[in-house]
């Protein structure tokens, strides 16, 4: 039998579309703040955070973020060149073993500072995709084509989809508050138009782990993982089948069959094109009756390295809130879906399974 | 500590100053595969994979696991990517003994690489951000001031970083996989040569390598399959701190001291140096290997360079240190910290071929990076914990 490990906190900015001129580590200060004040913890067992030089254009950009957090004494600290939800991930682990009760997870990214779309062609394989100059959102048009092809689903429907999840983010106070999608909007890489394409977005989120009694302790209703797991595809798009996440499918199954993920009422997913959003819909098996991101998504707030975290800390929020007694959250990262996350909560302590 | 982790295998690639026969996945795979067959494996048989490298920024590709799943066999499993800078290669380690330790997996690969002549290692470590001014070039820059600080409060003669320069280097020439090989090196030699930054002369770094070292942990069921001896993990730590402030100790950093601390008491040690058999430590400068022989426990304070001049370091000494010629001879950064903790398991395993240390039984495997602050360590027995 598996620890019960259970969300009990989750702290954000109010994400920016724009630089607002705080270096990175003063946007995070005030989330770490925030879920120290929020849960009393001054120390944790274990922090773990996920971040991205590339974004910083400079080495060991989580470096000063130890600064934000007041790692002194010493702390028993790690870090991921992921989204943070693999941060999380990676906190879990630690928190089965058995020999602390708390950890800290944070995320955080300034896709402001620089062209996001051509330095994410810079995570491309460098002998023989990178050269070719495609950048994320070509590659995510590739992949609308070809699910928009296999599927039937027209350019209304995505376009529903970004209206719905603009309307959400309209309603989430840390999300973009963005228009309702134009009608004639043009393309920016067809099929996709502004509006299918995640916005860049500034912003940091904190989560708080607890283990049994400490997570109750800590959080009135904790929203306890039962389950959680995740996995890769093959980097290259010609060699899997885009309009399919398998990744999703086979994370959501080992995640959710044994958490019994059927009864997710709310599912957060880490959908940075509108298309995506229907293939992970797909993968997950999830049926119409289950509110996919009511804050609004990725489309309405997209800050690098820690959106995928946003999504599990959001659907751990509607646990904490009493809105949902099962909740699911997913996260993506690589080109075109190829590792995706999948994080299953609920209000009922379960072991928790990997 | 969870349940039992073994290491059941371990791969290697030659240290080079360019490996311009191979990708950057070929470099991956030529480590993966050594350590896959060390273990009686296939790529099948692995669970996930955890990949760990210092800055992207040394090969120019952000996340570059994104595009080595393919070559890591990694389709359909889990695959992380750690990065704590030059600790990285050590964390990395832990993470992946992590999952088994937590009962996630049986099988985890762990892979840890540089492949530093894609760029220059130097330059990439002097980039300046828009807010700050680099005062120093390179890693050498940056610890130069400390050492300096050792030897004046520590009373240390001037000789002693040359000393390891010369053992560290001499150990390497029974290391089939080091990169800096260099017969009859001598204390002469290393004198001879420019100084870079005071007291650091050229010959008392560490070079710029391109490499991978690999490892395949295992449940305690999974390892009994091994075809050979495994090693076991006995304790594993992972410390950091912030740069700089007021007071802050850069020269004996509290974080190492807690790390070393934390491993010891898991692994019930209370005498680092006579119940350790050896240890491959994070040396980069000559002067490093005193500085952490306080840091780490194996003496009182500013008596760590009386070890290393009365030879207790050497191969031949109580406690030999770096038997692989350590980080002085061969530093692919983001493998470094792995190379010192997978040589940890072969010398338990008794595989280290001519730079085994006899009877070895227990041995500590050290990574540390940033400035000083970030600490990653093990202990590995050839007896289950």
């Amino acid at each position: 039998m598996r620890r019960e490990i259970a969300v009990v906190a989750f702290a954000q900015t109010r994400h920016s579309g724009a630089d607002e001129g705080l270096a990175e580590i003063e946007m995070l200060a005030p989330v770490i703040t925030e879920i120290k004040e929020r849960t009393g913890l001054a120390r944790f067992g274990f922090t773990c955070s996920g971040s991205c030089d590339y974004l910083a254009g400079a080495p060991f950009s989580f470096v000063s973020a130890l600064d934000a957090i007041g790692a002194w004494p010493p702390i028993s600290e790690s870090h991921v060149e992921m989204d943070a939800a693999w941060a999380l991930y990676e906190a879990w682990v630690k928190l089965l073993h058995g020999d602390i009760d708390t950890a800290l997870v944070y995320g955080f990214g300034k896709s402001s500072q620089g062209n996001l779309r051509s330095i994410l062609t810079q995570q491309l394989d460098p002998y023989h995709l990178a050269p070719l100059g495609i950048d994320s959102v070509s590659l995510a048009a590739l992949q609308a084509r070809a699910y928009m092809e296999r599927s039937g689903v027209k350019e209304d429907d995505l376009r529903a989809v970004a209206a719905r999840s603009r309307a959400s983010g309209r309603g989430n106070p840390f999300a973009l508050h963005l228009p309702e999608p134009g009608a004639d909007e043009e393309y920016d890489v067809a099929p996709l138009r502004p509006y299918d394409v995640a916005p860049i977005t500034d912003g940091a989120a904190a989560i708080v782990l607890a283990a049994g009694d400490r997570a109750r302790e800590l959080c009135e209703r904790p929203a306890w993982i039962t389950g959680i797991d995740h996995r890769g595809e093959p980097h290259a798009p010609g060699v899997r089948d885009l309009t399919r996440s398998e990744a999703t499918r086979l994370a959501g199954e080992r995640a959710g069959e044994k958490a019994g993920a059927a009864g997710v009422e709310v599912a957060e997913l880490h959908a940075q094109f509108s298309h995506e959003e229907l293939i992970l819909r797909e993968a997950l098996g999830l049926g119409d009756d289950v509110r996919v991101n009511p804050s609004g998504g990725a489309l309405s707030a997209n800050p690098m390295m820690a959106a995928g975290l946003i999504r599990i800390g959001e659907a751990a929020a509607r646990i904490h809130d009493g809105s949902a007694s099962r909740t699911l959250g997913h996260a993506s990262s690589g080109p075109c879906l190829q590792q995706n996350l999948v994080c299953v909560l609920s209000e009922e302590t379960g072991a928790s399974h990997g | 500590m969870g349940d039992r982790c073994a290491i059941i295998g371990v791969g290697q690639t030659a240290y080079r100053t360019r490996r311009l026969d191979v990708s950057m996945p070929g470099l991956l795979r030529e480590a993966a595969r050594r350590a896959l067959d060390d273990a009686g494996l296939t790529w099948k048989d692995i669970d996930a994979v955890v990949v760990g490298k210092a800055p992207d920024l040394f090969e120019g590709v952000m996340m570059p696991e994104t595009f080595l799943a393919d070559a890591l066999g990694a389709a359909g499993k889990p695959l992380m990517r750690v990065h704590t800078a030059g600790s990285v290669g050590g964390s990395t380690a832990i993470v992946a003994a992590g999952l088994i330790q937590g009962g996630v997996h049986d099988r985890v690969l762990t892979v840890a690489w540089e492949k530093q002549s894609e760029s220059n290692a130097t330059w990439a470590l002097t980039v300046n951000s828009p807010f700050t001014t680099s005062l120093v070039v390179g890693a050498g820059g940056y610890f130069a001031p400390h050492i300096r600080a050792y030897m004046r409060r520590a009373g240390a003669p001037d000789h002693i970083g040359t000393l390891v320069a010369v053992k560290d280097r001499r150990n390497a020439l029974r290391n089939e996989y080091a990169h800096l090989k260099i017969p009859g090196i001598s204390r002469e030699m290393v004198e001879s040569t420019p100084m870079l930054w005071e007291p650091i002369r050229y010959l008392e770094t560490c070079p710029s390598s391109d490499g991978a070292c690999a490892m395949v942990l295992a449940s305690e069921d999974a390892a009994k399959r091994a075809p050979s001896r495994p090693a076991w993990v006995h304790g594993t730590s992972m410390r950091s701190e912030p740069m700089m402030f007021a007071g802050r100790d850069s020269v004996s950093p509290q974080g190492g001291k807690d790390a070393a601390a934390d491993v010891y008491r898991q692994a019930g040690i209370t005498d680092p140096r006579s119940e350790l058999d050896c240890a491959e430590v994070y040396v980069p400068f000559s002067w490093y290997e005193p500085m952490w022989l306080e840091n780490l426990g194996f003496c009182g304070e500013n008596e760590g360079w009386k070890l290393t001049e009365a030879g207790a370091t050497a191969m031949d000494g109580d406690i030999p240190w770096n038997p692989s010629g350590g980080v002085l001879s061969s530093n692919p950064i983001g493998a470094s910290g792995m190379i010192r903790f997978a040589e940890a398991a072969l010398q338990v395993r008794g595989q280290a071929g001519d730079h085994q240390v006899d009877g070895a039984r227990r041995a500590l495997g050290h990574a540390y990076g940033g400035g000083a602050q970030f600490f990653a360590m093990w202990i590995v027995g050839s007896d289950k914990p």
